[in-house]
């Protein structure tokens, strides 16, 4: 039924449109030139006027209308029954109602929800052509009052710039609004999670066995939720990340845009970004299959003791896939330092490296800065690779050659398999979650007015 | 030949006692960007002390002779420069001239005030500390109060050296350039159309400026301004579309000049 209302917008939409173009060029043939907006954009206004309102009011609508129901649905039952149950119980019975309203029987259902489902089926058909019938008449009225609003001075050139104005604050708005509904519903899990263990645990806490005892009495049943150590790991994983990444990207986008001549840098740069295009999977299993074995061998060959699954070889692989962030996003702000810059310091009598160190990165730092950053985010976001090559068990330690365990990874080994959102092991993944994220927030905002301080503007 | 008294400036300045030193000079010069030629075996003398203007129309040639005498032109891509220049006889395009070296005698100026993203100060000591002239801060610091001076714009910035110099005007931006210039002590300033992009009154704080470096520094600049030629220099070459028309004395030139085009370039027939 939706389809159809938005079958029924476009129809508008375009009916308005044409009708509009040609009336506004009817009108104007009959004035003459003194028309102040082309017809094309008398057509775009009435096709604006015909397909926002119903557009909205379809949204609004498809937002509202299952919860209105339900709660007419609740309606149909004994008053006090109803208020008896807890809110769980309420939305067991409405989604049973609604699985008999689809067909799905279970068993042998009461005689009154059959008779509910019934009622529900009902009104939602009824809801449905309602809707249908709203827009078509709003999209109707909007259609005849776009068009009659032609006329010589009708200003339809920024009637429509405003509507694209409001249509890309909107567009703007719908990531600020995700990203407010990503926080919420961390933070709403984290609370759960922290009224079940202490929050001073989680935060100081060094021990970390997410195991919850299925049998009161089994042993070794209680788990410890101290985040320290898993934490340790993303730190250690990211920094070894970071070390090998950091120059070899910085000087390799520097090679890309001072020395290197146009025909190197034209394979040698779409090269570079084929990196970033890689599946993290693959460099998952080229750190676990080629790296690590070759890491262990040569550590083995210097005496050293090294994991199967080390930090060192997960670090390692996630910097070769960094790489790319940070070289490209570099090259194209050291290549936006104007060229006056190069002169300038040449005529002094400075050689390419004293320019390159002494002018062209402070002037690019913001760029570089900014190529770091979102590096350094996806180090520590990075799961696959992590997953795959460092290690499942929390251990406190910060020795490159032994396996680590990152918040990462511990978010999804929590979330595979059985979730229950009332234990303690299941909702700790959104407490691991939402210190990350605002972690990664904290490191962007210091690096941020880093770059603000020490920028040189030109 | 940096201890010069006055009394030798005074000698060296007078045409009437002796003929003034060659500074640099260009014999035979060509230039070709890629498949293109832009320069035709150009020979000019720049005399010491002297202020040199280049003029002629857009694309005659006169920037790229310019940079020939820096080697500016190394750094563009698929430049070749043939012919021969040289710094007190000394061939600047021998391999075994140090180009670095090179630029820190023969110094310039661009058509565009280029300061560096840097604070004032940060500016005129980038010179002197990439090629170790100074010992100690206070010394850098009397380097860069004189370079300021110099190029006078010390009263206007003397209380903000730490601020950025991308934050000056036009005007005083170029006078920065400038006293960037001067604090490797160079023999030879080179300015490209060094006042196209400031207004009346900065040009004639420039201009002035100008004058009064020729003093200790031996100056090439090009212009599209024949009023400024008139006014700063002592010698004008005319080029034209890659060749150097003719050269000489700037009073003689711009009261009666040899060739037909240099009158009808000054007169404003064409260019």
């Amino acid at each position: 039924m939706v389809s159809y209302a938005f079958a029924l917008i476009l129809l508008l939409t375009l009916v308005a449109y044409f009708a509009a173009r040609r009336q506004a060029s009817v009108v104007g043939r009959s004035v003459g030139a003194s028309m102040h907006s082309r017809p094309t954009y008398h057509g775009f206004n009435a096709a604006i006027w015909a397909c926002a309102p119903p557009l909205i009011i379809v949204l609004v609508w498809v937002l509202f209308q299952d919860a209105v129901i339900n709660r007419m649905i609740l309606g149909l039952f004994d008053a006090d029954r109803i208020a008896a149950m807890s809110s769980a119980e309420r939305s067991l019975l409405i989604s049973e109602i609604r699985q008999l309203a689809a067909g799905r029987q279970f068993g042998t259902p009461g005689e009154d929800l059959l008779a509910a489902a019934q009622t529900l089926n009902g009104w939602t058909w009824l809801a449905h052509v309602s809707m249908v019938v709203i827009v078509g008449v709003i999209g109707a009225l909007g259609l005849v009052l776009g068009v009659r609003a032609i006329a010589p001075r009708y200003r339809a050139r920024h009637s429509v710039e405003l509507s694209l104005n409001i249509f890309m604050v909107f567009c703007s708005f719908v990531a600020v609004f995700t990203t407010i509904g990503i926080i919420a519903s961390l933070v709403f899990e984290s609370i759960q999670f922290f009224m079940r263990v202490p929050a001073s645990e989680f935060f100081f806490g060094t021990r970390w066995e997410p195991q919850i005892p299925i049998r009161a009495d089994q042993v070794a049943g209680s788990g410890a939720f101290g985040a320290i150590p898993v934490f340790v790991g993303t730190f250690v994983i990211a920094t070894i990340a970071m070390v090998f990444a950091v120059p070899i990207g910085l000087m390799s986008a520097v090679y890309l845009t001072e020395y290197a001549d146009v025909r190197v840098r034209s394979v040698v740069k779409p090269l570079l970004e084929i990196l970033a295009g890689v599946p993290t999977v693959v460099y998952g299993f080229f750190a676990v299959l080629i790296v690590a074995p070759l890491i262990r061998d040569f550590g083995t060959g210097l005496g050293l003791s090294v994991a199967p699954r080390s930090a060192l070889a997960a670090g390692g692989v996630m910097a070769i896939m960094l790489i790319p962030f940070i070289s490209s996003l570099s090259d194209d702000a050291l290549a936006a330092v104007p060229r006056a810059l190069r002169e300038g310091s040449y005529a002094m009598g400075a050689t390419k490296g004293e320019t390159i160190r002494k002018v062209l990165l402070p002037a690019a730092l913001p760029g570089i800065m900014g190529g770091i950053l979102l590096a350094l985010s996806r180090a520590i976001g990075e799961t696959m690779i992590v997953v795959m090559a460092a290690g499942l068990i929390a251990s406190m330690n910060i020795n490159p050659l032994d396996s680590v365990t990152t918040v990462t990874v511990q978010i999804v080994t929590l979330l595979i398999g059985d979730t229950a959102f009332d234990n303690p092991k299941t909702l700790s993944a959104f407490a691991l979650g939402l210190m990350l994220f605002i972690i990664t927030l904290f490191l962007n905002v210091i690096a941020l007015s880093i770059v603000r301080k020490y920028r040189e503007k030109y | 030949m940096n201890m010069l008294t006055e009394a030798s400036i005074e000698q060296k300045l007078s045409p009437m006692k002796n003929e003034p030193r060659i500074k640099m000079r260009g014999d035979k010069v060509t230039v070709h960007y890629g498949e293109k030629q832009a320069l035709f075996g150009v020979d000019l003398q720049i005399p010491e002390h002297q202020v040199t203007a280049l003029i002629g129309p857009s694309g005659c040639g006169k920037s790229t002779f310019l940079r020939c005498l820096n080697r500016m032109n190394d750094t563009i891509d698929g430049c070749r420069v043939g012919g021969k220049v040289t710094l007190d006889q000394e061939d600047v395009y021998d391999p075994k001239i140090d180009v670095v070296e090179l630029r820190a005698r023969v110094g310039m100026v661009f058509q565009k005030p280029n300061p560096f993203p840097k604070s004032i100060y940060e500016n005129i000591a980038y010179g002197p500390r990439i090629h170790g002239l100074t010992k100690s801060k206070a010394e850098m610091d009397e380097v860069v109060e004189k370079s300021l001076r110099k190029a006078a714009i010390w009263d206007e910035v003397k209380d903000r050296l730490s601020e950025s110099g991308t934050g000056l005007s036009g005007g005083q931006q170029q006078r920065l350039c400038i006293a960037r210039a001067i604090a490797v002590s160079p023999e030879v300033i080179l300015m490209d159309e060094p006042c196209s992009a400031l207004d009346p009154i900065a040009t004639a704080k420039v201009e002035e400026l100008i004058d009064e470096l020729r003093q200790n520094y031996t100056i090439v600049i090009v212009t599209h301004s024949m009023q400024q030629a008139a006014r700063v220099s002592q010698r004008t070459a005319m080029f034209h579309i890659g060749y150097l028309v003719e050269e000489g004395p700037t009073d003689k030139m711009f009261t009666n000049p040899d060739d037909k085009r240099t009158q009808d370039y000054i007169t404003g027939r064409f260019g």
